[in-house]
């Protein structure tokens, strides 16, 4: 039997991966929104996990609205991509000082 | 249903490490999708079934292809985001190692060794998940769908770009105008000669 530790363990795991993909992955926005996206799935497998063990639908509530602030914050971020590649003729983090902060 | 799920994390975990190794961008969203695919199996596995469909169709559907548009769209250079790709990975590893030491000794103990107690219902998941998010859960709903409507201008407003060519009339130039740019005064001789004769 898959016991709940298991399902746990996994989203660990994936998100740690979503860890690493931000750490190496520091000049490619878009790789790094992907990454993002790893680690919102592991949070929300938690919560379906949880949802199942303990027989209660409320955790999958959450992951709905998880889903649906996700959708919207790529849909911004890539917005924002696209506009900075249209300033900059490139999208490397490197060349993102205009602001000189 | 444990070798299910063996397969399907697997498939999820591989497929995550390619996602974010990946040198083409496009690979990586693809590599995205079969994860997030493998992931709606495991849903499925702990009877989320609406959730599981939801994730293929808005994430699946719409998400990635908006990313694999963006990708396709632009036009990255390679070779300079690749530059010192694996500079981090010794301390990316160090941090991964001891949250994953962390996580395991926590998630490992018997208090999350419980074994699946599903109760099986006469209603469906979704009919059960439409039955509290419209009744328990309706505030949060609807201010989801105004975060909806929210990204959706923001969207919008960040990528128009103002039509340039057309005719219109400019406002600040209308309201700032004095009487010397709009009247001329024109010195000509007078006529009474004429009408001497």
């Amino acid at each position: 039997m898959i016991t709940l530790s298991s399902y746990l363990i996994l989203a660990a795991l994936l998100f740690l991966i979503g860890v690493v993909g931000i750490f190496l992955n520091r000049k490619n926005i878009i790789t790094l929104l992907m990454a993002i996206e790893l680690m919102l799935l592991a949070v929300n497998i938690n919560f379906i996990a949880f949802s199942h063990y303990l027989g209660d639908i409320a955790g999958q509530v959450f992951v709905f609205f998880i889903l649906t602030v996700a959708a919207a914050e790529s849909a911004i971020g890539l917005a924002i991509i696209i506009l900075v590649f249209r300033n900059n003729q490139s999208i490397n983090i490197d060349e993102l000082d205009k602001l000189k902060g | 249903m444990e070798t299910v799920f063996y397969i399907l994390s697997s498939v999820l975990l591989v497929s995550a490490i390619k996602v974010i190794t990946s040198k083409n961008p496009v690979f990586s969203a693809l590599y995205l999708v079969l994860s997030f695919f493998s992931a709606a199996g495991i849903w499925l596995l702990l009877q989320a079934e609406f959730l599981a469909i939801a994730l293929v169709l808005v994430y699946v559907g719409a998400v990635m292809v908006l990313f694999l548009f963006v990708v396709m769209m632009l036009d990255i250079n390679l070779e300079k985001i690749k530059e010192g790709f694996w500079n981090y990975f010794p301390m990316a590893i160090f941090v991964a190692i001891v949250m994953l030491v962390e996580m395991i000794l926590v998630l490992n103990n018997n208090y999350f060794q419980e074994t699946s107690n599903a109760v099986y219902t006469s209603i469906s998941n979704t009919e059960a998940l439409g039955l509290v998010l419209y009744s328990d859960y309706i505030l949060p709903f609807e201010v989801a769908s105004i975060i909806l409507l929210v990204a959706i201008i923001a969207a919008i407003a960040l990528t128009l770009r103002g039509v340039k060519n057309h005719k219109g009339i400019n406002p600040a130039s209308q309201v700032s105008v004095t009487k010397k740019d709009r009247l001329r005064m024109v010195d000509m001789k007078s006529t009474t000669k004429l009408r001497g004769k």
